[in-house]
């Protein structure tokens, strides 16, 4: 594999990472990281939804009309949304019900059209695909930390399953019902990007 | 080739959006029998919950094939009413069938049919259960919450009047605020051994309240509305007053007959 495709793949997922770095896809980032199961299932929805289109569209890049090519964009992009959401209705269909709304809103997280103008309008199809992929997997990967942390303190489980055992609640534990909450998403993710930023000094504005 | 030229767009616009849009029907098509089959448990699993037969979440887990089997075993009869509360058509067809279960999306034609009072072809399902020798009545309730419609089950006890559960369900309420109507088991717990006034229909007033806390109130039919989803619960309290009052032809003959089996 060369060096430039490396770049493409790993670049994504922590150095330019859509969410923490770029600050894309903050909506459902706080919306669907109660959690760990729906985080998890939006974050593949995500990655495939990404990859598919820049796959497509940078296959068809040198025949779209330069005037309207942000409508064949959108037009891509809207058939795999909605194609994700029939197979999840059919095959994950309380999940789906969970996510509601959010599924059908991946057509306008700026991820999928920015990877699409910014990278796929100009390379060829196979990176492009990896590109899409791999922005996707640096927003799943925010979402599944988030969704951990979510989960984890304020309902006591992980994908479900109970993991704070029943002695801490009998002892006085409480679950926190702050975390369930939007706002300490937002929190919890400026402590991802504090965290990001000590780590890569170079993001750190003078 | 000239991709600028407008003769190209607009050939090419067309033919990408005609591509699409047969894509798309396929996959709505081929899927459709998978989705119906989810959405039919989605509405048998709800009113079980709502008839106290298990909580929404084991019966998720247990599969749309294991919800089905739940309510045919406990299901005797299934059928609509009209508005004289008289049988209009059976849904189960010997309980073998479940084809004619109605599913949501059928309950809104009714729901427009109610608010133009519109009587004559109204038709209202009404599920009766057994549960352990007792008679449950499950009636649905349609309405429009604050973005989109409201929904749910209402399950009475053998009076007729007095709820035995609720559950309920909505297509886009505020997650957090308005979606606590399903998201929040104590609020439908709440409904659990309340009783509607259907006395109180006579002099067109409503016959259950969800009200704000701290509004003077007849206790038995009324219950305190979720903060911060006023709207919303605005939606179901009119959602559940406009078709139990139409269930009252029905609910008054249903209770005199249980009266007189009692006594004999």
């Amino acid at each position: 594999m060369n060096a430039k495709l490396k770049e493409t793949i790993l670049n994504p997922i922590f150095k330019g990472n859509p969410i923490t770095v770029l600050v894309l896809g903050i909506c459902s980032a706080l919306a669907v990281t109660v959690q760990l199961k729906g985080a998890f299932v939006m974050g593949l929805s995500v990655i495939i939804v990404t990859g598919l289109s820049s796959l497509v569209v940078s296959s068809l890049r040198k025949t779209i009309p330069n005037r309207v090519r942000i409508i064949i964009q959108l037009v891509v992009v809207s058939l795999m949304v909605i194609l994700v959401d029939q197979f999840l209705k059919a095959y994950a269909f309380q999940i789906e019900k969970q996510l509601s709304v959010y599924i059908g809103l991946i057509i306008t997280n700026c991820i999928v059209m920015g990877r699409i103008e910014a990278f796929a309008l100009g390379n060829k199809p196979w990176p492009s695909f990896l590109d899409g992929v791999s922005n996707g997997a640096g927003y799943a990967m925010i979402l599944i930390i988030v969704a951990f942390f979510r989960e984890l303190l304020g309902s006591g489980t992980l994908f479900g399953f109970q993991v704070i055992p029943q002695c801490f609640y009998e002892a006085g534990y409480m679950n926190n019902g702050l975390v369930i909450l939007p706002p300490m998403a937002l929190i919890l993710l400026g402590c991802i990007v504090w965290v990001q930023r000590s780590i890569q000094k170079d993001l750190q504005e003078k | 080739m000239n991709t600028n030229s407008n003769l190209y767009t607009i050939i090419y616009s067309a033919i990408i959006v005609t591509l699409v849009a047969a894509i798309l029907a396929f996959a709505s098509q081929s899927l459709k029998p998978l989705q119906d089959a989810n959405e039919k448990a989605e509405t048998v699993s709800q009113m079980l919950t709502a008839a106290h037969f298990a909580e929404k979440e084991e019966l998720n887990a247990l599969g749309n094939d294991a919800i089905l089997t739940k309510y045919k075993e406990n299901i005797t009869a299934a059928f609509t009413i009209n508005a004289k509360g008289e049988k209009v058509r059976d849904l189960n067809k010997g309980t073998e069938s479940l084809e004619a279960i109605e599913l949501i999306n059928n309950l809104k034609p009714q729901n427009d049919k109610l608010k133009k009072n519109d009587l004559k072809t109204l038709e209202l399902p009404v599920y009766v259960f057994n549960q352990n020798g007792k008679k449950i009545t499950v009636v649905p309730v349609y309405g429009a919450g604050l973005w989109g419609p409201v929904w749910g089950y209402l399950a009475f006890n053998d009076d007729m009047k007095t709820i035995h559960g609720a559950y309920f369900d909505h297509a886009s309420e505020t997650p957090g605020l308005g979606a606590k109507i399903k998201d929040e088991p104590a609020f439908r717990a709440l409904f659990d051994g309340k009783t509607v006034k259907f006395e109180n229909a006579a002099a067109n007033e409503d016959v259950f309240h969800i009200l704000k806390a701290g509004v003077a109130r007849d206790e038995a039919c009324s219950i305190d509305a979720i903060t911060g989803a006023s709207m919303t619960c605005k939606g179901l309290n009119g959602a559940i007053n406009n078709w139990l009052k139409a269930y009252i032809p029905y609910f008054t003959a249903a209770h005199v007959e249980s009266n007189e089996t009692t006594e004999e």
